[in-house]
């Protein structure tokens, strides 16, 4: 049971620290990063809640959300990491603007 | 075929049509328009035999029950929501089918258009069908990404960024959203909504979850504080898509958050009621402000979707503790603004969008002479604005009236106040395009450098605003459409 709650904060961890780093950082593939680390987190806390029984029977189904939810992941990377490289190629910076230059286009 | 069978095929027409439509995209534009009319039939066969047979539905995916499998669940308040994204949907695509066809010297990614729209639409029609919180989050996920990459579909710079913030919102309020289903199946061992209503308690493990599922929603659905990157994306992307974005997306995450309060959490008496009511007047308030300060028209109209959204919030404190009639007529005239608003505020965009393709800029001071040449968009622009102020009759006001009626009755006089000046306010932004627009100022330099816009274009924004207005002289049928298979059943004292 310990090593259950270990993993599952670790997982709390993993996601306050990516939640850091993505409201910290200002490099859009620092911001990128801190995402997936975040949903490593959530996929670490779903896989240890998993074990429900000490005996060591193991609940597949928070498995088959975790791949889903990589997926997931893996597509919006992908989706972000495009959105950059059009950034980087029209303005030549890695980073967003402040909110109020980029409303006159 | 029986309802539940019509809700699937409503699910795998736009994905087949997005699959089609991104396979042989030379004739994109053709399957985009002729999936759009066969959503539209299958939805009109599907609301005739709810109301002959008015019960709630559900359907266990590939025969596999609700523990193991994916349940999908269909009531008046699925099918209604549906039907808002279908009309709005129509209306866009119209819009599109030739708006997309014109643009295309100097935007060469038009044809991704109707791909990324349709499946947008398969992710719309399968969360107001989904009745399990996993599969709830996979179409979340699957509307924001197709959102995310329409708003990108612009290409300049304004909308690239916005695109970006959109998508890290968007991620972090999804695993936001995640982290709350992992904590909740953790300790129900089910993701099923029926079944975890049952089974849900007030411990430490389920407040943790409800914060983190709100938190997450409201992110995505830009409640005042966490806007800041609605205004930015609503207003930069191309004009069908701005539609799509404030009429049909934010509403979809609203809705889920409707669910789940009302359905779930309900039982779970806290302070979060009274905090959503208050950040939504707050967000009337706010939004209304900052759309009268804006000197873009689309920024306008995106600010204006702030201070909508904010009406939508107070459904939660005009709910909380209520049963019976007061609390049924609180999230149904919810929902009859959430209608009103979809049909309106995509109207909107598509004349701001007409008015820019016009004069090639949307800036509001320089809107003079618009009522002379394009007057079929300016009435659409003021039938929807009707429809937003809350003025009768029109659909916004039936649902403004069935929440002024809750508040007062209530004694909630705060509430009531924030409602009818928020109206004033949305009065005040909508004169002020309007009387713009019949200003007569200098003539002879704007002629020159106008575009003529089509009349279908200018046709679907006056045919989506003239729907938000006829709401407001029919509701009784949509009411009881609403009302079938009684959703938030709890609500009503148990016999």
């Amino acid at each position: 049971m310990t090593t259950t709650l270990l993993y599952a904060l670790t997982g709390i961890g993993l996601f306050s620290l990516g939640l850091h780093a993505l409201i910290v950082q200002s490099h859009l593939l620092h911001k990128l990063l801190a995402i997936n680390v975040m949903s490593c987190g959530v996929f670490l806390v779903l896989a240890s809640l998993a074990a429900r029984t000490p005996e060591g029977s193991v609940d597949p189904v928070p498995h088959a959300m975790v791949i889903t939810g990589i997926v997931v992941a893996v597509a919006a990377t992908a989706l972000g990491l495009a959105i950059l490289l059009r950034i980087h190629a029209l303005t030549g910076k890695v980073r967003l603007p402040d909110a109020n230059d980029q409303l006159d286009d | 075929m029986t309802p539940p069978d019509l809700g699937i095929a409503l699910v795998i027409l736009p994905l087949t049509g997005a699959l089609l439509a991104f396979l042989i995209h030379p004739h994109a534009r053709w399957i985009g328009i002729s999936t759009a009319l066969a959503i539209n039939i299958v939805l009109a066969w599907l609301l005739t035999d709810l109301v002959t047979s008015p019960q709630s539905y559900h359907y266990a995916l590939g025969s596999w029950g609700a523990p193991l499998g994916i349940e999908l669940h269909l009531d008046g308040l699925s099918a209604f929501m549906l039907m808002m994204s279908a009309v709005t949907g129509s209306g866009v695509s119209l819009y599109a089918f030739t708006c997309f066809r014109m643009q295309s010297t100097e935007n060469d990614h038009s044809p991704a258009f109707w791909p990324l729209w349709l499946f947008l639409w398969t992710g719309i029609n399968a969360l107001f069908l989904s009745a399990d919180i996993f599969n709830l989050y996979v179409t979340l996920e699957l509307i924001g990404l197709a959102a995310v990459a329409l708003t990108a579909l612009a290409g300049s710079r304004a909308a690239l960024t916005s695109a970006m913030r959109y998508l890290l919102i968007s991620l972090l309020g999804s695993l936001c959203y995640l982290l709350g289903v992992a904590l909740l199946y953790h300790t129900y061992a089910t993701v099923d909504l029926t079944l975890l209503a049952g089974r849900i308690t007030a411990q430490p493990a389920t407040q943790a979850a409800l914060a983190l599922i709100t938190v997450g929603l409201l992110l995505k659905s830009a409640l005042f504080p966490l806007h800041f990157w609605l205004p930015p994306a609503h207003g930069s992307a191309a004009a069908p898509v701005s539609a799509l974005l404030s009429a049909l997306v934010v509403k979809a995450s609203f809705y889920l958050l409707l669910r789940l309060w009302l359905e779930l959490f309900h039982p779970i008496h806290n302070l979060m009621p009274d905090l959503l009511g208050i950040l939504g007047a707050a967000a009337i308030i706010w939004g209304s402000l900052q759309a009268l300060r804006q000197i873009r028209l689309k920024l306008l109209i995106a600010y204006s979707t702030v201070a909508q959204l904010g009406y939508f919030f107070l459904v939660f404190p005009l709910t909380a503790g209520q049963s019976g009639e007061m609390s049924s007529s609180a999230w149904q005239g919810v929902l009859y603004m959430l209608l009103a608003h979809a049909l309106a505020k995509s109207a909107m965009f598509l004349a701001a969008g007409n008015i820019q393709l016009f004069g090639g800029h949307d800036r509001i001071i320089e809107l003079d002479h618009i009522a002379q040449r394009l007057p079929l968009t300016l009435a659409a622009f003021s039938l929807a604005g009707i429809s937003i102020m809350g003025l009768p009759p029109s659909g916004g006001f039936i649902g403004k009236w069935l929440l002024l009626e809750v508040a007062i009755a209530q004694g909630r006089w705060g509430y009531a106040m924030i409602i009818l000046l928020g109206g004033l306010l949305a009065a005040g932004y909508i004169f002020k395009v309007i009387g713009y627009a019949f200003t007569q100022g200098q003539m002879e330099d704007s002629i020159s450098e106008t575009h003529p816009v089509p009349t279908v274009m200018q046709w679907a924004a006056l045919a989506l605003a003239s729907g938000s207005i006829l709401l407001g002289w029919y509701p009784a049928p949509l009411l009881e459409l609403l009302a079938i298979g009684d959703p938030f059943h709890f609500l009503h004292p148990s016999p």
